[in-house]
């Protein structure tokens, strides 16, 4: 079962059949209810990429699920499961949101954007700091801390918008709109340069700040101390000890890089789009992350696609409800689970099958 | 607060357990067994869609509870399939379940009944009605034991009393039965069972099987028992809350219903104290209340109420050789 395969096919050729065996029993769903599997591609691809909002659309999700998919990534890297990145999301919307309605008074939005990064990064970073400390310290685990600091965040969230932030007199739950300079800027105007109308689409500058964000982290894993250190340490944790890597320190630092990078998306959601706190401002991307960050393999250029692929599916799919009346948007839903199923929980299915036919090859062919 | 009032809430309290019991025991075999399992709510979610469905389809209540509990069932081998057979993740796995759950009930309930979502409305002779227990009226007029009798302990519909039933039996087959000792020595010890000549996974499967049967029953509850049918997301964290008693309970089945009655408490009076004014705190934190059930565990996890110790071969697949 654990017979050496060449990289391509440990890196390339298994995770595609876990994709493909995703996508083909999504596609049995969609002939189950009653519609055809193709026919519902093409609606995704066009609502996807056919027209320039479309487009807008697509990379305003993709931005959220590269920051949630990095974040659960670089704590894969040291062998943690980070389940909590749609608290820290919404945690980290409330540092985003707190900084703007501070400033958007006083300061311009080149100067209000970096101060919001850093208050949602610094939030969701403190969110995920307490399941790291229990894990390192007290030996809780961090799967079910961080899933308990999902519903708590909520909690929070709900009674600091209804007590604190709400604007007075007012029914909705939601702070109030931020000033213009409390807006980031869309991206229509570079998106024109490419030929593209992205209309009212809300893609925004958070997604460069995503393309930034992946080379940070590759270059965090693979290019410092602290990366390779969080590689050992998640590859094996008493090796790392015995090496003189303080497991403690290891664990607190990677949670607060990934609850920093899951606060970072709050961004696009809060200064981007709505320009407001609101509730549920995580919106499940925390949750896709999971999938992206399994499909992405960790690593940030499968993370960038795969957050594309999940963009591609959340905008084509309400293309997809609104062209297909048995098919509602909760088929992405669908298709996030079964690629956690085939690309995550059963990603051996496939390898002995593989391996035994590549020694068939082998024997066949003296090399 | 008069005693009226106090009965109503533990009335409240009591149904809004039952799904927590069901679940959190339902945990306890597949957690007992070695398989950790955080698709519970997952599996509750999809029995109250199967449950609702089959009863509108075919008019009985039965008919719903199997459908409920297969569905369930289904997705507990799936589970198990992926991280007992295919040593995946279980972690991983249990997300997965959670996404196809959540996915799929909305996406069929659209598919088939055009509602949004929901399935249709229920009649009452397809649900699981409430039952008088025998003598409630005759007792209701004695003082304090009358009323406790005849408005808390009965008027609950079948599900309830096998919900409270099933913890006893739970600790009895865990602690008194051969199935159970070598239920829980898989759990601790999987290498010694599997010497003395006993299959593991077979093992771990039998445990997913009442995992999912459980899990099924108390889906199927929130569907065609406490409500008259199914809406989207139903279980709303209620599978995440059964885990949280779970490990409250320190993985034990009497502990267990004790830690999911605090928290169908803590859940009824949420609701009941919605905008009341109590003395000295003021307007109720209702958002507290409802968080405290995971305040409660992750304080408990710090391992500061005592330690919560998790079966040792918890979240390990079995690897029969090297």
């Amino acid at each position: 079962m654990n017979a050496p395969l060449p990289n391509w096919v440990d890196l390339g050729l298994i995770p595609m059949l876990n994709l493909a065996a995703a996508f083909l029993v999504a596609g049995l769903v969609v002939l189950a209810v009653g519609e055809s599997p193709i026919e519902a591609v093409q609606v995704i691809l066009y609502g996807a990429f056919g027209f320039g909002e479309g487009i807008g659309f697509t990379l305003f999700y993709t931005t959220s699920f590269i920051f949630t998919g990095l974040a659960v990534a670089v704590a894969f890297h040291a062998g943690l499961f980070n389940i909590g990145g749609e608290g820290q999301a919404y945690i980290g919307g409330l540092g985003v949101g707190l900084m703007v309605l501070a400033f958007d008074h006083h300061l311009p939005w080149w100067l209000i954007a970096p101060i919001a990064a850093l208050g949602g990064a610094l939030f969701g970073a403190l969110w995920a700091l307490i399941p790291a400390y229990l894990q390192a310290t007290r030996g809780s685990h961090i799967v079910i801390t961080t899933i308990m600091f999902n519903f708590i965040a909520a909690s929070l969230m709900v009674w600091l918008l209804v007590n604190v932030v709400k604007v007075p007199g007012t029914m909705s739950v939601e702070s109030r709109t931020f000033l213009p300079e409390g807006r980031l800027p869309k991206l229509g105007g570079l998106m024109e340069f490419f030929g593209l109308d992205i209309g009212g689409a809300p893609l925004n500058a958070s997604f460069l700040l995503a393309l930034v964000a992946c080379v940070a982290v590759w270059l965090l894993i693979w290019r410092t101390r602290l990366g390779y250190e969080i590689r050992v340490f998640g590859a094996n944790p008493s090796a790392a000890r015995y090496a003189g890597i303080n497991p403690v320190r290891i664990t607190i630092v990677t949670m607060l890089i990934s609850g920093g990078l899951a606060g970072l998306m709050a961004l696009n959601p809060v200064m981007g789009e709505q320009h407001r706190m609101f509730l549920d401002i995580g919106g499940g991307a925390g949750f896709v992350g999971i999938a992206v960050a399994l499909m992405g393999r960790a690593h940030p250029v499968g993370v960038a696609l795969a957050a594309l692929l999940f963009g591609v599916l959340y905008q084509g799919g309400a293309e997809l409800a609104f062209e297909m009346p048995a098919i509602t948007r909760d088929m992405v839903v669908v298709i996030q689970g079964l690629v956690v199923l085939f690309a995550g929980a059963l990603e051996f299915m496939f390898r002995p099958t593989v391996a035994r036919l590549f020694a068939l090859r082998a024997r066949e062919k003296p090399a | 607060m008069s005693l009226d009032a106090i009965i109503l809430l533990l009335d409240s309290a009591l149904r809004l357990s039952t799904p927590l019991l069901f679940a959190c025991l339902a945990g306890l075999y597949a957690e007992r067994s070695g398989v950790f399992d955080i698709g519970l709510e997952g599996k509750l979610l999809a029995s109250a869609f199967a449950a609702a469905a089959a009863a509108a389809m075919s008019g009985s209540a039965w008919v719903g509870l199997m459908s409920g509990m297969a569905a369930s069932i289904v997705l507990a081998l799936i589970h198990a399939f992926a991280c007992i057979t295919w040593r995946g993740s279980q972690i991983v796995s249990g997300v997965a379940v959670n996404f196809l759950a959540a996915g799929l009930t909305a996406l069929l309930g659209q598919a088939w009944f055009r509602q949004g979502g929901r399935t249709p409305t229920l009649a009452s002779s397809e649900r699981f009605r409430e039952i008088r227990l025998p003598g409630a009226d005759l007792v209701a007029d004695v003082p304090l034991l009358g009323p406790l009798y005849s408005q808390l302990l009965s008027g609950h519909s079948l599900l309830v009393y096998i919900a409270l039933l099933t913890a006893p039996v739970t600790w009895w087959v865990l602690w008194h039965t051969r199935f159970g000792l070598r239920l829980r020595a898989v759990g601790e010890n999987p290498a010694a069972v599997d010497t003395a000549g006993i299959n593991v996974t077979w093992m771990r499967y039998q445990a997913m099987i009442v995992c999912g049967a459980l899990c099924g029953i108390g889906g199927t509850y929130l569907s065609i028992s406490q409500s008259a049918g199914f809406v989207t997301d139903m279980s709303a964290g209620k599978g995440f809350i059964a885990l949280a008693a779970l490990i409250f309970a320190k993985w034990r089945p009497m502990q267990a219903l004790g830690a999911c009655l605090l928290f169908g408490f803590l859940d009824a009076a949420a609701i009941r104290l919605q905008g009341v004014h109590l003395p000295l705190i003021g307007e109720t934190p209702v958002q507290l209340i409802q968080a405290a059930p995971y305040i409660l565990t992750v304080v408990l996890l710090a391992g500061f109420i005592g330690k919560a110790t998790p079966p040792k071969a918890g979240g390990v697949a079995y690897v029969k050789e090297r």
